[in-house]
């Protein structure tokens, strides 16, 4: 058929808005995720050979899942009276329910929901969880993930074909989970969520390109599960992103090097990501039960609120600091709560949290820590302590950028120009 | 007296006997009447360990026993679904302690 054909666009229009709704659905009526898959690719195959003819239906949601639901049923029947395979029960008769009752607006967006909390159950793997969310939620084909994960796509495509076997022989009910399981089974979806994001976020490797996709199918994500369950995480992880991302074009420079949020052009930052994000964490803020990421995207907020880094209400990041520690201890955000400590009282100040951190033996091999020290040994005119804790950072360092970055600074001490005084926090 | 005969086999030699070979065992025992029940289990893949620490449940993928932990007891339980076994594994008093490992239980298939 030739991709000019005016009903094939409409087929196209509606795999992309639809296709993802109708799959969810028909996992919930066929019980099995090839299966239905089969049945969706099936169904948009009805679709283009049918719709020329008799028209497109007037809800093409409902037609797709009906249309998939009876060819996977014929497929069943017909392979049964071969094998004679007793897969399909009696309560498979096509004509028992009606298409546009399971097809309404509420029983597909439950679908949507079902959808997300079996990729990401917690009994499944991290890597797989993530990668059935990306292939199964949203719609990125099996060499697409590789790609952007920098992995062999017959190894994915293997966790992936795992996964769905634990699905189906471990018996991962597809389920809304109920409202006690919903607070830990949420985490771990915005965890996998976060993860997406991070992993288009941070500049490790792979193609820029390739990265940007991940980080807006992060946030695509994001925007799904607000839209279905508005709790205050999903707001406030959603919040988190976008922050972020506002500062894409303006942390990197053009030669792909690591500009640090004070060294950042803010008239580069997107005004749009920023004010969306400031108003869903107030949102996730005034709900009174916010937690970890909305108090991040607080102090991402607040960063973005500066029109430049000396305005920085470090007192206000300090006491969100205190919080995030109240609800989630831990010492890589004592790490950065003593950075603001040293940008609101003076770098001694956050010098002695540090070494407090390390006198209790933890972050020693954590390179943010190193280059911190070393920051703040500088700015206190400690040359040779900067150095050293420089050498530490960078014999730490995995990623080329950072590295780069960390050797320029370490340059920078042996030379003292006169640019190099007007730097300021890691 | 009773004992627990547990059985373990490398990935490889799963599938190194025959159900038929192992129904037929199972069958035998039943029939001396000393069989209290027995079960092939599914591959550790499709096993979720639970825990319970604070009164918190946390669930993770595959058996990750301490190499500690031994063997303490087992249950076998009847539930609807994968939810609903981790939700009565989490009542089990060792799960606030060690943890549960709750894995599917495989039908034999003898003829085949």
């Amino acid at each position: 058929m030739p991709a000019t054909d005016p009903v094939h666009d409409v087929v196209s229009g509606v795999y992309l808005s639809e296709s993802r709704r109708v799959l969810a659905t028909l996992i919930r009526l066929l019980g099995d995720f090839d299966v239905a898959e089969e049945a969706l690719h099936d169904a948009f195959r009805a679709a283009l050979e049918q719709w020329p003819r008799d028209g497109v239906p007037s809800n093409p949601r409902a037609w797709l899942v009906s249309a998939g639901r009876f060819k996977a049923i014929d497929a069943a029947r017909r392979r049964k009276r071969f094998d004679s395979l007793d897969e399909i029960g009696e309560d498979t008769d096509l004509g028992a329910v009606d298409p546009v009752e399971w097809t309404d607006e509420e029983s597909v967006e439950d679908d949507r929901l079902r959808l997300i909390f079996t990729c990401c159950h917690p009994a499944l793997a991290p890597d797989a969880q993530v990668a059935l969310t990306l292939r199964e939620v949203c719609g990125l084909t099996t060499e697409e993930i590789a790609r952007a994960f920098i992995t062999p796509a017959p190894t994915l495509a293997q966790r992936i074909v795992r996964a769905k076997a634990k699905i189906r022989e471990a018996r991962i009910p597809y389920q809304v989970p109920t409202p006690a399981e919903l607070p830990a089974r949420l985490e771990t979806v915005l965890r996998v969520v976060y993860l997406v994001f991070n992993e288009g976020y941070a500049a490790s490797s792979g193609s820029v390109l390739t990265r940007e996709e991940l980080s807006s199918e992060a946030i695509r994500l994001g925007r799904l599960l607000v839209d279905l369950l508005p709790e205050p995480e999903a707001l406030g992880l959603l919040a988190l992103m976008l922050l972020h991302e506002s500062r894409r074009l303006a942390r990197t420079s053009e030669s792909g090097d690591v500009v640090l949020l004070e060294d950042q052009d803010r008239s580069r930052w997107n005004r749009e990501q920023i004010d969306e994000g400031s108003r869903l964490v107030e949102r996730a803020l005034t709900s009174g039960r916010s937690g970890p990421y909305a108090l991040q995207a607080a102090i991402a907020a607040v960063h973005a609120d500066a029109g430049t880094p000396g305005e920085t209400d470090w007192d206000e990041i300090v006491g969100l600091y205190d919080l995030l520690l109240l609800r989630d201890p831990s010492p890589v955000i004592e790490l950065n709560r003593a950075v603001a400590v040293a940008m609101r009282d003076g770098p001694a100040a956050g010098l002695s949290l540090i070494d407090g951190i390390l006198a209790r033996g933890e972050l020693r091999d954590y390179r943010p820590t190193h280059a911190a020290r070393a920051e703040l040994f500088r700015r206190l005119g400690k040359t040779r302590d900067a150095r050293s804790a420089y050498e530490r950072a960078i014999a730490l360092t995995k990623q080329e950028p950072e590295r780069r970055y960390l050797q320029r600074r370490l340059a920078e001490l042996k030379d003292p120009g006169p640019s190099a005084e007007r730097r300021g926090a890691v | 007296m009773k004992y627990l005969c547990l059985v373990y086999l490398s990935a490889d030699k799963l599938h190194a006997v025959h159900d038929r070979e192992c129904k037929a065992c199972g069958d035998d025992m039943r029939q001396r009447g000393i069989m209290v029940a027995a079960e092939a289990l599914q591959p550790i893949e499709t096993a979720a360990t639970v825990r319970v620490r604070g009164g918190k449940l946390s669930v993770t993928d595959g058996p990750f026993a301490e190499t500690k932990e031994q063997l303490a007891g087992f249950y076998l339980i009847e539930a609807r679904d994968l939810n609903d076994a981790i939700n009565a594994a989490a009542k089990i008093p060792p799960a606030r302690e060690g943890s549960v490992e709750v894995r599917p239980v495989r039908d034999l298939i003898p003829d085949s």
